[in-house]
């Protein structure tokens, strides 16, 4: 059996799965503290269904900690950023185009050093270790805790940025946290130092994480291995996450959309998850979400993370409802629902309301919403259908028939059919599909280079490509015979010689439970 | 224009601006733009100067990033590389150089050459040489004049610089391309040296002024909840010719070229556009609509972004407008640089036909 816990800013969901089969499903209140929270979810799950620690062979986590953590700016470590590149470089320095208040929240101290590559893997200069040592000093008399290190056109040669790593190692101590650019992000210099300037900034706080979600699960008698889930719906085990924070961000979206694969066995489909306050609309291609091709933006800072491509629509289940227009949200009661609602004795009609008085959902008192026309409830559903049917159908990429699966707690506001989608499904435990995601993910390997392609050698330079990510994939603990290539895209870089192509290739396979 | 300089608050829109007119070309415009705004915020504002304000013996020369963009968003543009090259001509010249100006109208190339102007404390030109972006160093009209990018200046980051004395302007090309590989296929180049007077002659007046117009007028539509396509339309002259999603986009590997060909089917028909680094041909049906040299510019539906031919992706709703270029480049001699042929096309160019030539 394996947990699947997802703990959200307001609910944490859980639940036991054997296999593709939900045992029991919880939903609880967020803690402050983390780990409360999820030993109350514990506690109800075994309450639901009895198993012992024994029984459990995996548990996974999706958490929004770390993303709170930034937007929030707080718990965050004093980071400085060191890159590689000089004479290159040098007016943009690193943080250039960060909000103050996060850069001045984690010290912010940017430091250039000679290094770095060209795209064809020539140095632009060698590195100079005492330079690097001085920088390195630097930051210890200036309290850094966490370093951030990266080097122009690393993807293409990581050489430098371990070699600095060791350097900055050497200077400040083994218990300064570093962080290397080149095993967070993709092309695009500016981008992946951010992210790995945030990577930097969340160390700390992982290890607390994990030693708290960590201490929670083991106190329950647990000793199967902890992974937590990724941006890109793949799991990464416990020490992994203590390197690599920053690649929890997205995995709130993408476990609700896997989880919705998973409980309607459907791998290419749109996923409506309604909440709320918002309702998100993605693409499953292969069981995994179509990810967005254009950078994206966290608490203002430019990142090239590989984030899942979702359309968020102002539609929940406590959304304002204009009563002239029949249009719903985008304002929202928000958590205020079970005060503020009609049908809670409040004063704004909302959503749930509607579908209340639609008679298509009991929840608190129908006979408040006695007084609001059938008719008009009815245009605002159908409204609410045209709405999501629309952004859907922007999502999708062809104009063949496409199923749609809908879960999330908010899902009752939708019609029982949408415009232009005839297939619908609601799965079963579609309010906890977040969890079930967590509990149903996969592990993968990634990569994203810039080759020259010999048109005569071409399939055999591709094929080196995907089996380097299945090679990864494998390392990253997927058991070999599952893994297979789920995503693979090739486009020629203009102006560059010798027919240079950036080839991205990603594999994935089933969790290979050890022990 | 009511404003005569150029601060770090105009870049996002002048930016935004610069990839309408850059026709799908010239790049992604973040990291030109960021560069320009540190500069501006470093060395303060930069005057503009319209064309008919020149004097005839001012000494103008254009700046330009040469290479790839994709290299650029690595390996970061500094700007001592883009003084250098300006500064390795000014060495060579009793006549010091007065203005500075963009050689084309698009991408990255249109931000460079303010950050260049900020940082050498000198004016910049209202124009440039091309009305949109092209991907070649002899496509700009001042070729059709007889004025050389002869000497031409390359830098890298490095500190090297090199300084071309060719016979024409497509050797030129042929070997500062080498050259800018050899130095990392992102450098800084600066050439094409003239008067006040063969200015005013051979560019293409009030287009800076015009970036940051359109990337206005996209802002202020979209604020007012006016649609921002029609808005960008209006401004350019241009016509729609397509709206729809994009149902195929096939890329090729061919010599540093980003080639394809894009389909976006809308209500009726299918529209496939052809690219190279720019959007060059437009057809429907076997028809063709659209062709180079005149701008073909493709919109995201709602939002009025426009998408660079390497943004290109299945699935994305777009809007294509058609735009007339300056009319020198339909021309025999301008034709013979940038017409449909040169790029490899077996087609007679196609203009524009213009709203008010519809009836």
């Amino acid at each position: 059996m394996r947990i699947g816990i997802d703990v959200g800013g307001t609910n944490t969901d859980a639940v036991l799965m054997e296999g593709a089969r939900v045992l029991a499903s919880v939903k609880q209140a967020t803690s402050e503290d983390v780990t409360s929270g999820i030993i109350a979810a514990l506690d109800a799950l075994q309450r639901e269904h009895p198993f012992s620690g024994a029984e459990i062979s995996a548990v996974m986590i999706g958490t929004t900690h770390f993303v709170n953590a930034l937007v929030e700016a707080r718990r965050l470590a004093p980071t400085a950023a060191l890159r590689l590149g000089l004479p290159a470089t040098r007016a943009l320095p690193p943080f250039v185009d960060w909000p103050d208040v996060i850069r001045e929240a984690i010290g912010g101290r940017a430091y250039l050093a000679h290094g770095g590559f060209e795209f064809d893997g020539r140095p632009i200069s060698p590195i100079d270790p005492d330079e690097i040592r001085r920088h390195a000093a630097d930051m210890v008399a200036h309290g850094v805790r966490s370093v951030a290190i990266s080097s122009v056109f690393s993807p293409i040669n990581d050489e430098q940025e371990r070699l600095a790593a060791e350097l900055v190692t050497a200077e400040m101590g083994p218990d300064v946290a570093i962080s290397l650019s080149h095993e967070i992000g993709r092309i695009g210099l500016l981008e992946r130092e951010n992210a790995t300037i945030i990577n930097a900034a969340l160390r700390e706080l992982a290890v607390e994480i994990v030693d708290g979600l960590a201490s929670a699960i083991r106190s329950h008698g647990i000793s199967a291995p902890i992974y937590l889930s990724q941006n890109d719906g793949t799991l990464m085990d416990e020490s992994f996450v203590r390197r690599y924070p920053v690649a929890t961000f997205a995995s709130g979206p993408t476990n609700s959309m896997r989880g919705a694969a998973a409980t309607s066995g459907l791998g290419d489909c749109a996923v409506v998850d309604v909440g709320g306050t918002t309702t998100d609309v993605g693409l499953l291609v292969n069981g995994f979400p179509r990810e967005a091709t254009t950078e994206v933006s966290v608490a203002g800072i430019r990142t090239n993370f590989r984030m899942p491509d979702v359309l968020s629509l102002g539609i929940g289940g406590g959304s304002h409802v204009d009563t002239a227009s029949r249009e719903v949200g985008p304002k929202s009661v928000g958590f205020r629902l079970t005060e503020r609602a009609l049908v809670f004795g409040g004063d704004t009609l909302t959503a749930t309301d509607i579908v209340v008085a639609a008679g298509r959902a009991d929840i608190g008192d129908a006979s408040r919403v006695a007084g609001i026309d059938k008719d008009f409830a009815k245009a605002v559903i159908n409204r609410i259908g045209e709405r999501v049917s629309e952004a859907v159908d922007r999502m999708r990429t062809s104009s063949d028939p496409m199923p749609v699966v809908v879960v999330g707690g908010g899902s009752i506001l939708l019609p029982d059919v949408l415009p232009l989608f005839p297939e619908l499904h609601r799965p079963e435990n579609f309010a906890v599909a977040n969890a079930i995601g967590a509990a149903i993910a996969k592990v993968g390997g990634e990569v994203d280079k810039i080759l020259a392609v010999d048109p005569n050698r071409r399939e055999a330079i591709l094929d080196e490509v995907r089996q380097e990510a299945v090679d990864k994939a494998i390392a990253a603990g997927a058991l070999p015979s599952t893994v297979e290539l789920v995503d693979f895209d090739e486009v020629p870089v203009p102006y560059l010689p010798g027919n240079a192509t950036r080839v991205r290739a990603k594999a994935v396979g089933d969790l290979e439970v050890r022990g | 224009m009511s404003s005569l300089t150029i601060g770090a608050a105009d870049m996002e829109e002048l930016a935004r601006g610069a990839a309408i007119l850059g026709s799908g070309g010239g790049g992604d415009p973040y990291i030109g733009a960021l560069l320009a705004r540190q500069a501006l915020q470093q060395h303060g504002p930069v005057s503009i100067v319209g064309l008919p304000e020149l004097d005839d013996d001012d000494v103008l020369v254009a700046v330009a990033m040469m290479g790839a963009p994709t290299v650029m968003i690595e390996k970061l543009p500094g700007l001592a590389e883009i003084v250098a090259p300006i500064e390795a001509l000014a060495a060579g010249s009793e006549h010091p150089v007065t203005h500075v100006v963009s050689a084309e109208a698009g991408g990255i190339n249109s931000t460079i050459p303010v950050a260049a102007a900020a940082a050498l404390g000198v004016p910049l030109v209202d124009a440039d040489g091309m009305g949109r972006a092209f991907p070649e160093l002899q496509m700009v009209l001042p070729t059709l004049y007889g004025i050389t990018a002869s000497p031409l200046a390359i830098a890298d980051e490095k500190g090297n610089t090199v300084v071309l004395r060719t016979i024409d302007n497509v050797w030129t090309e042929r070997i500062a391309r080498v050259v800018a590989i050899e130095m990392g296929t992102s450098v800084m180049i600066s050439g094409f040296r003239m008067t006040g007077r063969q200015a005013k002659e051979c560019l293409v007046g009030g287009s800076l002024t015009l970036c940051r117009e359109l990337g206005r007028t996209i802002r202020v539509a979209r604020e007012e909840k006016r649609d921002p396509v029609a808005a960008a339309a209006e401004r350019l002259g241009a016509r729609q010719i397509h709206e729809g999603k994009i149902i195929d986009v096939e890329r090729k590997t061919a010599s540093g070229f980003a080639r394809g060909r894009a389909q976006i089917a809308g209500a009726d028909s299918t529209m496939e556009i052809a690219f190279q680094n720019e959007y060059l041909v437009a057809s429907s049906g076997g028809v063709v609509l659209a062709t180079t040299p005149d701008l073909i510019i493709v919109f995201e539906h709602e939002t009025g972004e426009p998408i660079t031919t390497e943004g290109l992706r299945y699935g994305q709703r777009v809007r294509v407008l058609a735009a007339p270029a300056d009319p020198r480049w339909h021309t025999e001699g301008g034709l013979a640089l940038v017409g449909p042929r040169y790029f490899g096309y077996d087609i007679d160019p196609v203009r524009v036909r213009l709203p008010a030539e519809e009836a």
